[in-house]
């Protein structure tokens, strides 16, 4: 009787230390990848860096300017393109929740997140870049903007709930209409969850790089025209990465050590919005 | 007068959000559509012998995407065996295990694992884990190497690199919808297997059979991001269009093909074949993507009907 009891409780121990053990294992790789990015990109990030062309083929030094501008640029067609989409249908799919027209439009925004960037870029290849014969920077942000759209659908039909019904029907019984309500009274509310799920979504696509393989594709030289490829941080970084020479392993890292900067400042600010929010919520 | 312009307005606003909802389905349609008509010079071609011979030489126009198919399949399984114990045991840990108080920063670092882009981990494949990798594979005793797994050069270069990678990258994934899952079981399950007097671990059996469903959903969405991983198994497996059971040979993947070869396709039929392997990559994903949703949302559902139990086995603790 004793005994079992015992080895119950042994058990009950030796599966919680497996559990922490699954976290460790799990928090080892990120510790290893922070550690090498930040050692080996800090040294190579200078001035430089951010304000100089990439230098010709052997030549030491130079940087990546014109890639940043690109990922800002493809980016923010990439944004351009889906904020509106993804708002709109995530308004939809939260208004008429539980009907079976709002259950499959959440199942194609689930459907199109699941699907893999590099088809996405064949995709895109097929429908924006082949018929013209050309890589332009146009393609790069379509190619980035399907990837958002599930994102931010996602993120505000979850805000938009998040708003109190009394607040809906508040507003009703003022006389406002569903439209007017859902504008004036809804949205305002959910606007900063919104906002800060837009702003996660761009830095998540801003780290993208197989979609913009042949679509973007990649430019050596200093370009804003939509209609030319352009250079991107991430397909910069990859042709860095598998290049031969010293100088560009080491530009890559750097260029790495820029892209999980962006993303990590971007989650943080994230984080610290939606915990005010849920504050704020909980404290109404 | 006023009432009706009101209304008016009204279903132009759900007109107007309606029709970008639309937009978003006939975008995941035209996807299938658009890969289905671009392959079909290769489907015209080829037939069902483009998924069975295993000859891939662009050149020659011989096109056999066995070897890729076999590629994902193998690394993806493989990975899943590594990750899916291990966001198991991270889910359970964050959910039913840990002090409050360390709950929201590991969910935290969690979510900063699957943000990295995967670029930064094709990056620290190659220059961090492949030479980690081709140590160990240097200290492998030799009378093992007799075994189909082990035979190869040792690289570091191939499947062994690839799984491991593939393995980090899908852990946050599983781990937070299992997350998800597991916060979703009712409070009152947990309270009354307490009640009997069920140790902790007791207890957490009982969870996780409630939500046995939703955590195979889970596994089976890691299973769809592991097929489409394209950056950093690209990088680091190799790109060599064998099949081999060897985990130090170098192999290839569907994604990882596309990757390599579509900016510098040989002809249009090569185009061609690249399409069709990424329009069977759109179909498996599909199918896991669409089967895991339906088990999650099964889960979710409950959820919804049993909130007030809960809600209210936790007034009554409080």
């Amino acid at each position: 009787m004793n005994w079992r009891s015992l080895r119950r409780r042994v058990t009950s121990h030796i599966m919680g230390a497996l559990c922490v053990t699954a976290v460790l294992v799990a928090l080892v790789p990120l510790a290893f990848i922070l550690f090498f990015v930040v050692s080996k990109g800090i040294g190579a990030i200078n001035v430089d860096f951010f304000t100089q062309m990439p230098k010709p083929v052997g030549e030491i030094g130079g940087g990546m300017s014109n890639s940043i501008v690109g990922t800002l640029m493809v980016c923010g067609l990439g944004g351009l393109f889906a904020i509106p989409i993804g708002i709109m249908s995530g308004i939809y799919v939260a208004q008429s929740a539980g009907s079976q027209r709002a259950n499959v439009v959440r199942f194609a925004a689930d459907i199109l997140n699941g699907i893999p960037s590099i088809v996405i870029g064949v995709f895109v290849y097929a429908i924006a870049v082949s018929p013209f014969r050309q890589f332009t920077a146009l393609a790069g942000g379509i190619a980035l903007g399907i990837m958002m759209i599930p994102l931010i659908t996602r993120t505000t039909e979850e805000m938009v709930r998040m708003v109190p019904t009394s607040m809906m029907e508040g507003a009703l019984a003022l006389g406002a209409t569903r439209s007017r309500a859902t504008v004036s009274v809804v949205l305002p509310s959910a606007a900063p969850g919104i906002v800060t799920g837009v702003v996660l979504a761009l830095a998540r696509i801003a780290g993208e790089t197989a979609p913009l393989l042949f679509t973007a594709f990649n430019n050596r030289f200093w370009s804003t025209n939509l209609l030319q490829p352009i250079s991107t941080l991430p397909v910069q970084v990859f042709t860095y990465a598998i290049g031969p020479y010293d100088d560009w392993h080491r530009q890559a890292w750097a260029g790495a050590l820029v892209l999980i900067t962006m993303v990590l400042v971007c989650s943080l600010l994230a984080r610290f919005a939606t915990r005010r929010l849920e504050r704020m919520q909980t404290g109404q | 007068m006023n009432r009706k312009s009101n209304s008016v307005s009204d279903v132009l606003f759900s007109g107007a959000t309606g029709s970008f909802a639309l937009v978003l389905v006939l975008l995941v349609a035209g996807i299938g559509v658009i890969l289905c008509y671009q392959s079909l010079p290769t489907i015209r071609e080829f037939g069902l012998n483009f998924w069975r011979t295993q000859m891939w030489d662009p050149v020659l126009g011989e096109f056999g995407a066995l070897p890729f198919i076999w590629g994902t399949l193998y690394s993806s399984i493989l990975a899943l065996l590594i990750a899916t114990p291990i966001s198991i045991g991270v889910a359970i840990f964050i959910s039913e295990l840990c002090p409050r108080s360390l709950k929201h920063p590991l969910v935290f670092l969690t979510e900063l694992l699957a943000a990295i882009p995967s670029i930064v981990y094709g990056l620290w494949g190659i220059f961090v884990l492949i030479p980690a990798v081709r140590m160990l594979e240097g200290w492998f005793p030799e009378w093992l190497r007799a075994f189909p797994l082990f035979t190869g050069p040792r690289v570091g270069v191939g499947m062994l690199s690839a799984v491991l990678v593939l393995a980090v990258m899908v852990i946050p994934f599983t781990s937070s919808v299992a997350r998800e899952v597991l916060k979703a079981v009712p409070m009152a399950q947990r309270e009354t297997a307490y009640a009997l007097g069920a140790t902790r671990w007791e207890v957490t059996k009982a969870v996780l059979h409630y939500a046995r469903v939703g955590i195979v959903g889970a596994v089976m969405l890691g299973l769809g991001r592991a097929f489409g991983e394209t950056m950093a198994v690209t990088m680091v497996i190799g790109s060599n269009p064998k099949m081999s059971w060897s985990l130090f040979e170098s192999q290839h993947t569907m994604a990882a093909v596309i990757a390599n070869e579509f900016t510098e396709a040989a002809n249009d039929l090569h185009i061609s074949a690249l399409v069709e392997i990424g329009l069977v990559l759109f179909i498996l994903t599909f199918i896991v993507n669409a089967a895991s949703r339906l088990l999650i949302w099964g889960m979710t559902y409950q959820r919804k009907q049993t909130v007030p139990v809960a809600v209210k086995s936790v007034e009554a603790t409080s």
